[in-house]
């Protein structure tokens, strides 16, 4: 691991970040906009491991990036209900449709 | 060695995340989001972090994308069906990602790591000095004591064996940051676990798993054979 | 003890310098690129070998179950290299995809599954010390790369273009993300009782008699193993539960599209998942690479002793030194390999006989075991190994029924390193112990030392 800085984690982190949010906005496939979201939250979690390791934060950073973990596939589950949800009512999971609520 | 296998993994996880972008049938984006995903796991195990990195394979690899997938399987009503994007939507997404890009990893450099991590691993030391200091512990029996518990085959914590300080962490102890340190007066020190998050997240689980069996369950409608 | 056989250690042994005709090739490369390649080649020859002579069992078993003699040409009496000669077939056929295919997807599927098998047999010690990757969380990331094997058959079935396939595919998916959870669970239990994640630590703690094996620890942990035992059928697909390849409705289910060395891919992985599982098993419950019998052991001991002297002198007379202690305790550790490949082969057999003997079960049924029986069977029995100490020591006043060693008692003292590194020998830890006693009379120190302590010299006594 020598010459591997924490800059390089945190810029493959940011890369991934940035990759999720761009899904989430262009993705029109509903369970695109979720695989967006797992990026951005992957990207998160490879900062907050790197800073446990080349930080003072000690196991904290692990810990926080294990509650993200749960908490993400916590997301993925309840998205993926209503998604099927949405899908028995509609017949489709574009997200584009779903604008009842525009009235 | 290290360094090839950094570069090697980093680039796997950045190419399939755009990958994952660029792609417009979803099973695809599901494939690519899973190398993405698995390469992020072993950059974990290079951060000394096996337990998060088996976590990641176990539950978004091996859970959440077989579920991401079977949601697919469950919605698609013709076989690869693709709902595309316009390419005017590429272009703007793109042109505001190499900026929002930009934004990120110029804050990201601009920032001194390395002097922060000095500064830091000096405060640690004097700590870890005063430490010594207070027990008439030396230096050499913390090495010695190191080597033998290598030497015997199981591997010393900084190899990133975190399972056992994770567990306690989680239950409310820290070993990993009371053992051996003091407070100003030569009392235990004691610092805060994570007790109270785990079993938030713990009932958080619970009701997601019933609200998205709630949510999923088969509804019998009519409505279904005229659509 | 030689620091060779330890086993994150053949990179240190290659850098500390080797024998004399190795150590010119060494040199070569780097030592971690050494080590890779030798960690390599040993877990593919026991990823390899075993699904060779499984699918060979698998025919002899199915054959006589079903009063016929299986295959008895090829390779001899009784059709030894059978498997062999449908690997040669399967190299000879024709690498179809069809045109309904998501080509790109079918044409890697085949290749994460048996990745993800492979990679699996990393972190499975095959004797004390005899393990690729050894890790504290190793169960937990062994279960979590196996787990990723789901994701390439799922891909196959969707990827294939076929309705038979989607429907295997689907099913394998449904199937596999609910026997997870007991799987998940059940395997928790022998952790629970050894107090470590760590697949040899756990294995090393069920030394000694038959008693001490995890299986007979309380009656929780007995009928945990059968549980387990049926979701490992589960979870590698094999019959009753091998609905995803259901050949009487679903053609081949996921891997109806498939041909020649794809199509064998699968089943290389199906194979050697199931003498994975099976060895997983048997560390966790059925004692690892321990006979069980003490009397075993001191036989094998001398056995290895003699090898070792034998083996020993005759180096010497070549003019290589070689320690007879060392290779005694490589002889030693190969018996005891032998011993756990001979217990997880006695559980494939029994896999191959349930599935000759048992009517495959429908989805539905498939989905109702798991989740109406298997999973709260699984949480009582995890809650039940969690309070059967506490009962007993209400009761008894010790954690065990019967008054032999109980398990916790023989904690390795390495497990205690995390809590305070002490040296392995018992003087090291009685004058670590009277360190830290020290320690306490002129400075307050933690309870926790002290409790790691009394732990360490208990041990080790």
């Amino acid at each position: 691991m020598d010459g591997i800085s924490l800059n390089l984690f945190l810029g493959v982190g940011a890369l991934l970040f940035v990759c999720g949010v761009l899904c989430m906005t262009t993705k029109r496939n509903a369970i695109g906009v979720l695989m967006g979201v797992e990026l951005v939250l992957n990207g998160a979690n490879i900062n907050l491991v790197a800073f446990s390791k080349y930080g003072t934060l000690g196991l904290d950073g692990q810990i926080m990036s294990l509650f993200v973990i749960v908490l993400a596939a916590a997301e993925a589950a309840v998205a993926l209900a209503i998604v099927l949800s949405f899908y028995n009512n509609h017949r489709t999971v574009d997200v584009d449709q779903a604008s009842e609520l525009n009235g | 060695m290290g360094a090839f296998l950094f570069y090697l993994y980093a680039i796997i996880a950045c190419g399939a995340a755009i990958a994952v972008v660029l792609n417009q049938n979803v099973v695809r984006m599901a494939f690519w989001l899973v190398v993405s995903l698995s390469s992020v796991s072993f950059l974990f195990f290079m951060l000394d972090a096996d337990f998060v990195g088996a976590t990641q394979l176990l539950i978004y690899v091996g859970g959440t994308v077989v579920l991401l997938i079977f949601g697919v399987m469950l919605t698609s009503s013709g076989p690869y069906k693709t709902i595309k994007s316009s390419p005017a939507e590429l272009v703007q997404s793109c042109i505001i990602g190499l900026a929002f890009l930009a934004l990120i990893s110029s804050t990201v450099f601009s920032v001194d790591w390395e002097a922060n991590e000095r500064r830091l691993a000096e405060f640690e030391h004097e700590a870890a000095h005063i430490h010594d200091h207070e027990h008439g512990v030396g230096h050499a029996d913390h090495h010695h004591r190191e080597d033998h518990s290598v030497a015997y085959g199981y591997n010393a914590e900084k190899e990133g064996n975190t399972t056992r300080s994770l567990g306690t962490a989680l239950l409310g102890v820290r070993f990993d940051k009371d053992l051996g340190t003091t407070g100003h007066h030569g009392e235990a020190k004691l610092s805060t676990g994570y007790l109270l998050p785990f079993e938030i997240v713990s009932v958080h689980l619970l009701v997601v798993l019933i609200g998205a069996a709630y949510l999923a369950r088969a509804k019998r409608r009519v409505e279904i054979q005229d659509a | 003890m030689n620091s060779f056989l330890l086993a994150t250690t053949i990179e240190n042994w290659i850098e500390g310098g080797s024998i004399w005709p190795l150590d010119l090739i060494f040199s070569l490369a780097p030592a971690g690129v050494w080590a890779a390649i030798i960690h390599t080649a040993l877990v593919g020859a026991f990823f390899g070998l075993p699904a060779g002579v499984l699918i060979w069992a698998e025919r002899k078993v199915a054959g006589r179950i079903q009063d016929r003699l299986g295959p008895t040409r090829v390779g001899g009496r009784f059709g030894w290299l059978q498997t062999l000669a449908d690997g040669a077939k399967l190299i000879q056929k024709e690498d179809l995809a069809p045109d309904a295919a998501d080509k790109m997807l079918f044409r890697l599927a085949p290749y994460i599954v048996v990745v993800s098998s492979f990679a699996a047999f990393m972190f499975l010690p095959f004797s004390e010390g005899l393990v690729a990757v050894a890790m504290d969380a190793g169960l937990f990331i062994a279960l979590a790369v196996l787990s990723i094997e789901v994701l390439g058959i799922v891909l196959a079935g969707y990827a294939s273009g076929s309705k038979w396939s989607l429907f295997g595919g689907m099913r394998e998916a449904a199937q596999m993300v609910s026997y997870e959870v007991p799987l998940g669970i059940t395997a928790v239990i022998p952790v629970v009782v050894a107090g470590s994640l760590n697949l040899g630590e756990i294995a090393q703690i069920q030394s000694g008699g038959i008693q001490n094996w995890i299986i007979f620890h309380n009656p929780f942990t007995f009928f945990a193993f059968f549980v387990f035992f049926t979701v490992t059928l589960a979870s590698n697909k094999r019959a009753p539960f091998d609905l995803a390849e259901a050949e009487s409705e679903l053609v081949g289910g996921f891997h109806t599209e498939y041909s020649g060395m794809r199509w064998s891919f699968f089943f290389l992985a199906e194979y050697a998942s199931m003498f994975f599982v099976s060895a997983l098993g048997a560390i966790l419950f059925l004692g690892g690479w321990w006979t069980g019998v003490p009397v075993f052991e001191s036989l094998f001991e001398s056995i290895a002793g003699t090898l070792a002297w034998i083996l020993g002198g005759t180096l010497s007379l070549l003019g290589v030194s070689a320690s007879s202690d060392y290779l005694a305790i490589c002889f030693g550790r190969m018996i005891g390999m032998t011993v756990l490949l001979a217990k997880a082969g006695l559980l494939v057999v029994v896999q191959i006989w349930i599935r000759w003997t048992l009517p495959r079960l429908r989805i539905e049924q498939v989905m109702t075991t798991c989740l109406k029986y298997l999973v709260p069977m699984s949480c009582f029995l995890f809650l039940g190994t969690v309070l059967w100490p506490l009962v007993l020591m209400t009761a008894l006043g010790r954690t065990s029924l019967v008054d032999w060693d109980s398990v916790g008692e023989r904690v390795p003292i390495p497990q205690q390193t995390v809590v305070a590194p002490v040296k392995p020998d018992t003087e090291a830890a009685d004058e670590e112990a009277e360190n830290i006693s020290d320690e306490l009379n002129d400075d307050s120190v933690t309870q926790l030392d002290v409790v790691s302590a009394n732990a360490v010299s208990g041990g080790s006594e």
